[in-house]
């Protein structure tokens, strides 16, 4: 066991760093406060190749692992949670989905433009009636000939708007199972821009407000028979795989946001005096920090092994990564909330001021909570797994 | 066509500098970084590659872990690295500097090299010149743009209050500022490539023409009495004017007092 970081994570980490903060952090919170989505930022990721980074270079990727790209999550993080969530969900939900189920075909068409950030990617199976309960799904497709016709609605979708190529989930037909009649759900790639697929109401959100989040309307849109991702009725697995990726992807996200939080309130309160001294000289200071650090450190050692785990699942797909996943994303998200909460707190009246920018991780974290699977359901995933 | 580009890792001075209790310099405690303007010199290497096509290879002198800023030009999208070390190059100033380096490089082909105009920590700016003399090429410094006609390179050279525009026909030597090209960044995959990349590594007995005398300390005729970091010279003086524009005026009538404007 080895927790020293090679000397390539080393690199990148510091390339990640530079980045962020040349790049993401100037604009963080002028895209906070103007819902603004950080077009020039996605471009210049898109030309240093962070939108496919796991991806093997046969398809245009980085030829990098699963720890680079959740580094390159973490720093974007660390200064602008919307721009973290950018890449995570075109990395973990669409480029990986069609990286392990697409066709060579699909691959050359779709794979090749999405890891060389060409085109932007999106994950759409959340729907008004279908949160957790995924089987819920409304969404219709139908076979006509040569073509899938689709029908339904998508909410709560990240990169909305700006992406390229859709990741989509819709009821195929039913099935049995153990006795019971369940919905068959299978998976579709569809294009911006295909007859029949508009946008709907774009959500005014609490935070990551510049990430793009709207609803994908789909009124008999028609897409290739080849556009359908994985075998027909491998929907719901190919769902829950992807997002067990990506739930290592936001729990990334929410360790970033807690970490820089953490540096912020570190800074602050070596500056901010009160009764004649930094306020980092109290007692109450400095064990909330520790608190903090330790919280934020255990954090990083779950979503690092998460990362771990899921580049042995390259590898070797036998191996399962969902609890580490699951685990990952549960702890990182509650401590993201918890310690956005506390620098919030340790600023002072200064916390809830919009200038001071852990008013925005504070906002920010608690997405991670909720999106990419509840904390509930990360406790079902991890418990199901101990009870089996 | 084939550059190569010269780099130094230096400390990072952004930080302040600090020093042992000898006065020499504590590398260890400070961050080692490429020389900015050496980063410039190679982003203008690597847009020639972009634009004409060129092998670029970087090469630096200095302890084996300079191999690190090696390692970030290759991530960059240099092609080759070539290593000089030896510890009997070690305290060198800038005429040994200059007359090992100009030894490694008789090595190699070139059409163009490019060094920075100096290092953030020493200040010189005399190493490329010097490179340049050893090895009997023109030299143009202080390149603030850089094009390609034909054989030649067209410079655009920087003074404080315009540029002369230089020509020179290759082979030759350019020295670049840090605001000659805002360097790019790594790439991750770069980065992976370059972590795996054989550095090319050579000591005394690699360097061609060189005589012993000098290199190294012993071969510097330098001889640093003390080094001290940057003082603060006196309190300054704070005052509360009425307006902007008396504020304005009272610096003003200040800085001509001594003379500064």
């Amino acid at each position: 066991m080895d927790f020293t970081l090679s000397k390539e994570h080393e690199m990148a980490r510091t390339l990640f760093k530079e980045f962020a903060e040349n790049e993401a952090k100037p604009l963080a919170q002028e895209v906070d406060e103007k819902e603004m989505f950080p077009r020039e930022t996605v471009d210049k990721m898109a030309k240093y190749g962070f939108l496919g980074i796991p991806v093997p270079k046969e398809f245009g990727g980085q030829g990098c692992d699963i720890l680079t790209y959740v580094m390159c999550v973490e720093e974007l993080s660390k200064v602008c949670g919307t721009s973290g969530v950018i890449v995570s969900a075109h990395t973990s939900l669409c480029v990986d989905p069609i990286m392990t189920f697409g066709t060579p075909e699909q691959k050359e068409k779709y794979l090749i433009p999405l890891a060389k950030g060409e085109k932007l990617g999106a994950f759409g199976l959340t729907e008004p009636g279908a949160g957790t309960d995924a089987q819920g799904q409304q969404t219709k497709a139908v076979l006509d000939g040569d073509e899938w016709v689709l029908n339904g609605s998508k909410c709560f979708i990240t990169n909305g708007k700006e992406a390229d190529v859709y990741v989509i989930f819709a009821v195929t037909g039913k099935i049995e199972k153990k006795g019971r009649i369940m919905k068959e759900i299978s998976a579709f790639i569809v294009e911006k821009g295909t007859p029949g697929f508009t946008f709907g109401t774009k959500e005014n959100k609490m935070g990551i407000r510049g990430s793009s989040t709207y609803e994908l309307i789909f009124t008999d849109c028609r897409i290739p028979k080849a556009n359908l991702l994985g075998q027909q009725g491998k929907g719901f697995n190919i769902a829950m795989h992807t997002l067990d990726g990506g739930r290592i992807g936001i729990a990334a996200q929410a360790l970033g946001i807690a970490e820089g939080a953490l540096e912020r309130t570190i800074a602050y309160t070596k500056e901010r005096k009160q009764f004649g001294k930094s306020i980092s000289a109290f007692q109450n200071t400095q064990f909330q920090l520790a608190d903090m650090a330790t919280k934020v450190e255990a954090a990083k050692a779950l979503v690092y092994k998460a990362a771990l785990k899921k580049q042995e699942y390259v590898t070797n797909p036998k191996v399962s990564y969902s609890v580490e996943a699951a685990m990952a994303k549960l702890y990182a998200a509650e401590v993201a909330m918890e310690v956005t909460t506390k620098a919030v707190q340790l600023h002072g009246g200064y916390g809830y001021i919009r200038e001071y920018e852990v008013e925005r991780m504070m906002r920010d974290a608690k997405i991670t909570e909720i999106y990419e699977g509840t904390s509930e359901v990360q406790r079902m995933v991890i418990s199901a797994n101990l009870l089996k | 066509m084939k550059i190569i580009v010269c780099i130094k890792q230096v400390p990072d001075t952004k930080g302040g500098v600090k020093f042992n209790p000898d006065g020499t310099l504590d590398r260890a405690a400070m961050l080692a970084i490429m020389n900015p303007d050496d980063k410039a010199g190679l982003e203008a290497a690597l847009r020639l590659k972009d634009q004409y096509g060129a092998e670029v290879t970087v090469l630096t002198m200095g302890l084996p872990k300079a191999a690190d800023a090696l390692r970030e030009a290759l991530a960059m999208g240099a092609d080759k690295a070539v290593l000089v070390t030896d510890r009997v190059l070690g305290g060198a100033d800038t005429w040994a500097t200059s007359t090992t380096i100009a030894g490694a490089i008789r090595n190699l082909e070139y059409d163009l090299i490019i060094t920075g105009r100096q290092a953030i920590d020493g200040d010189t700016a005399q190493v490329g010149p010097q490179i340049a003399e050893h090895l009997g090429i023109p030299v143009i410094s202080y390149a603030q743009d850089l094009k390609i006609e034909g054989d030649k390179v067209v410079v655009q050279r920087q003074y404080d209050d315009r540029y002369h525009v230089v020509e020179a026909k290759m082979p030759c030597l350019v020295t670049a500022l840090s605001e000659l090209n805002p360097p790019r960044y790594m790439t991750p995959g770069g980065i992976f490539d370059a972590c795996k990349a054989e550095i090319t590594t050579w000591g005394r007995a690699d360097l061609k023409d060189v005589d012993d005398s000098n290199i190294g300390l012993a071969g510097s005729p330098t001889k640093i009495a003390k080094a001290s970091d940057k003082v603060r010279k006196g309190a300054g003086e704070k005052i509360v004017p009425d307006s902007p524009s008396d504020g304005v005026k009272y610096i003003v009538e200040k800085l001509a007092e001594k003379h500064v404007i």
